[in-house]
């Protein structure tokens, strides 16, 4: 058997606690058997049998347990809204789609560990009563999508899935749906848009996908990484889970650390972990004698975080303070060599041709954005150009349809918040302190 | 489930595969995506008669297959040249000098990004992070991943197709 999937990076000096991991990398993700002689499906079998919905419900909500795909929504909560909704027909969605460039979580547990997540979604299904499902991910993954594709065939086989799974009365169906490359379809709304084979555009909530999802029916919409969660505690114990991670984030979460660091790979560590902790002891600092910058965290929603918060722990609280977000889970660390203008129009470009047009302020205004943010990058700008960049932050995130609009202006915020010295240089000294902006290279030339 | 299915463009086996993949979907409308990408496999892209054999059989109006066709960024409604090159794009990537490979490829190329050179052998696009981001910066050639690339490298590949020994 070849296990070509990778786990987590090699924890040296016992900062890292495997548990969404456990199995990456150490199983052959193409056989079922080798899934079950670790335990995999036992955890299902014994909730069918000896657990109520209610009951399942409840041990979630005990253990804290809280979204991974970004916001953080608390996951017990979620599944109840689901089991109360009325309709005889429910959905559950597993979010693969995975759109934050420097994330790779999501793909590697899906290739490394197929059934875990489809264990996860089996007992999701039962505590909302849902009965079809889908797994939506990016066409991107190949990989990825072949192995979840092989694993439900065997499930199927074993009987795991299908109708009256273990003799029980609970039934359930997955399937696979591919993305094609928008990256605004890992917006729930979009999502749910484009399984049903549409334009991936967001619509206004409320209703809430729990509510009114799939063809209007009550929806379960869940990450990878949150399904691959749902074993481990209902195995071990909502009070074993709750007892890892801080105050208000429980359990671990799953990194992928990229950028100028010596190590680049995933890792998982405990909520709570510092920065420092991550990028010096598990990622090996930086390389070639460098200085370190800024680590970015929540991708194109996120920010910029700088040196004087490396001591930040990683919670949903403790990053949003700091001017970024948990977002999915991409950590990319820059040097001296990255300019942070140029680092928030690299964001900027990325919404701006993300936007799906449907509302004017994220269509028009990212626009805007990117125009005033390459006039500074060419030196072009004056101060009165930095008012209306920030202006246009406040009026894009205020009144923009869906998550993409709102957050987009954030790596402009944070850049601004800590690195405004840069800015500065770009606009008034007509320079890029890391020569990266045209700006300097129109000096080279002189 | 609808049976009355609607005869292809051609009697191209290819869309037997695109076919299938309506069928296995009931042909119901929820299968335009999966039909799509089917379609795109088979014949490299998408054109009229795919869009419209497609739109048929899912009876859907054309509007809504091209709405859907030219929303996605991985479909492509022109025909690709024979090599495809797919530059990494993402965060990082782009920290790691992205930038510099994909302006080497570029001019080793003679086209931009989301172009095709006049010869039709190679057409060069760019991704939003292929999830290979410890290989940063990644390059794609013809579905095969090659990371930690320096911009002379990858040029010289490109020069390799570009040549006329394929
Ligand atoms: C623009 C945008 C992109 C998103 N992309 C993703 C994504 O790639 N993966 C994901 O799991 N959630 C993504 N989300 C969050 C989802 O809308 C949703 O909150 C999540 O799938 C819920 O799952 P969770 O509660 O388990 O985190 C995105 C949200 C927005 C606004
Ligand atoms: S950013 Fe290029 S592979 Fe992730």
């Amino acid at each position: 058997m070849a296990i070509d999937t990778v786990g987590a990076l090699p924890d040296e000096n016992g900062k890292q606690r495997l548990i969404v991991l456990e199995h990456a990398g150490k199983i052959d993700p193409e056989d079922i058997e080798a899934y079950m002689a670790v335990g995999g499906y036992a955890t299902c079998s014994d909730v069918l049998q000896s657990m109520t919905p209610a009951e399942v419900i409840e041990q979630i909500r005990n253990s804290g347990l809280r979204g991974r795909g970004g916001a953080g929504y608390p996951v017990g909560l979620k599944w109840s809204t689901v089991a109360k909704a009325h309709g005889s027909q429910k959905y559950i969605v597993c979010n693969g789609d995975e759109g934050d460039p420097g994330a790779f979580m999501d793909r590697s547990i899906m290739e490394a560990d197929p059934h875990r997540v489809l264990e996860g979604m089996m007992i999701a299904a039962y505590a909302v009563g849902a009965s079809r499902g889908y797994l939506y991910v990016r066409a991107e993954y190949p990989l990825a999508i072949k192995r979840l594709k092989h694993a439900i065939k065997q499930a199927e086989k074993h009987g795991l899935l299908g109708i009256n799974i273990s003799g029980t009365p609970f039934s359930l169906s997955l399937q696979v749906r591919l993305g094609a490359g928008a990256f605004v379809c890992g917006e729930e709304t979009a999502l749910l848009a484009s399984i049903e084979g549409r334009r991936g555009q967001p619509r206004p909530r409320p209703p809430y996908p729990a509510e009114s999802g799939l063809w209007g029916c009550p929806t379960l919409i869940n990450n990878v990484e949150t399904y691959a969660n749902i074993v481990p505690i209902l195995r071990e114990g909502a009070e074993w889970f709750a007892s890892i991670g801080t105050e208000r984030s429980k359990g671990t979460k799953v990194f992928a650390l990229s950028g100028r660091i010596a190590r680049t790979g995933m890792i998982e560590v405990p909520m709570g972990t510092t920065l420092r902790e991550i990028i010096y002891d598990i990622g090996g600092g930086i390389p070639d004698g460098r200085t370190f910058k800024a680590v970015q965290t929540g991708g194109p929603s996120g920010g910029c975080i700088p040196a004087a918060h490396i001591d930040t722990p990683v919670d949903y609280e403790s990053l949003k303070q700091v001017g970024s977000m948990m977002g999915s889970g991409g950590m990319i660390v820059m040097d001296d060599s990255s300019c942070m203008v140029d680092v928030a129009k690299y964001f900027l470009e990325f919404c701006m041709t993300e936007s799906c047009g449907k509302c004017v302020p994220c269509r028009v205004g990212t626009a805007q954005m990117y125009g005033l943010l390459e006039k500074i990058s060419e030196g072009r700008a004056s101060l009165d150009d930095l008012a209306l960049l920030e202006d246009l932050c406040d009026m894009v995130a205020n009144t923009s349809l869906c998550g993409l609009g709102q957050a987009a202006p954030n790596p402009v915020i944070s850049t601004l918040r800590y690195f405004r010295d840069e800015y500065m240089a770009h606009i008034v000294d007509k320079t890029c302190p890391a020569h990266v902006c045209p700006v300097s290279r129109k000096e080279a030339v002189r | 489930m609808r049976t009355n299915t609607i005869a292809p463009p051609s009697d191209d086996k290819r869309w037997r595969i695109v076919q299938a993949t309506m069928r296995r979907h009931g042909f119901a409308p929820d299968a335009l995506i999966e039909a799509l990408h089917s379609a795109q496999e088979a014949f490299g892209y998408l054109d009229d008669d795919a869009l419209r054999y497609v739109g048929k059989s899912l009876h859907l109006p054309l509007s809504r297959v091209y709405g859907v066709a030219t929303f996605y960024n991985l479909f492509t409604l022109k025909p690709q040249g024979e090599h495809t090159c797919v530059v990494c794009m993402g965060t990082a990537c782009y920290i790691k000098g992205g930038p510099d490979v994909l302006k080497a490829i570029e001019d080793a190329a003679g086209v931009r990004k989301g172009e095709t050179t006049p010869d039709k052998k190679v057409s060069l696009l760019v991704a939003r992070c292929l999830g290979a981001c410890a290989l940063a910066p990644a390059v794609v050639f013809d579905g095969e991943m090659d990371g930690q690339l320096a911009p002379g490298q990858a040029a010289s590949r490109i020069k390799e197709w570009m040549g006329d020994g394929n």
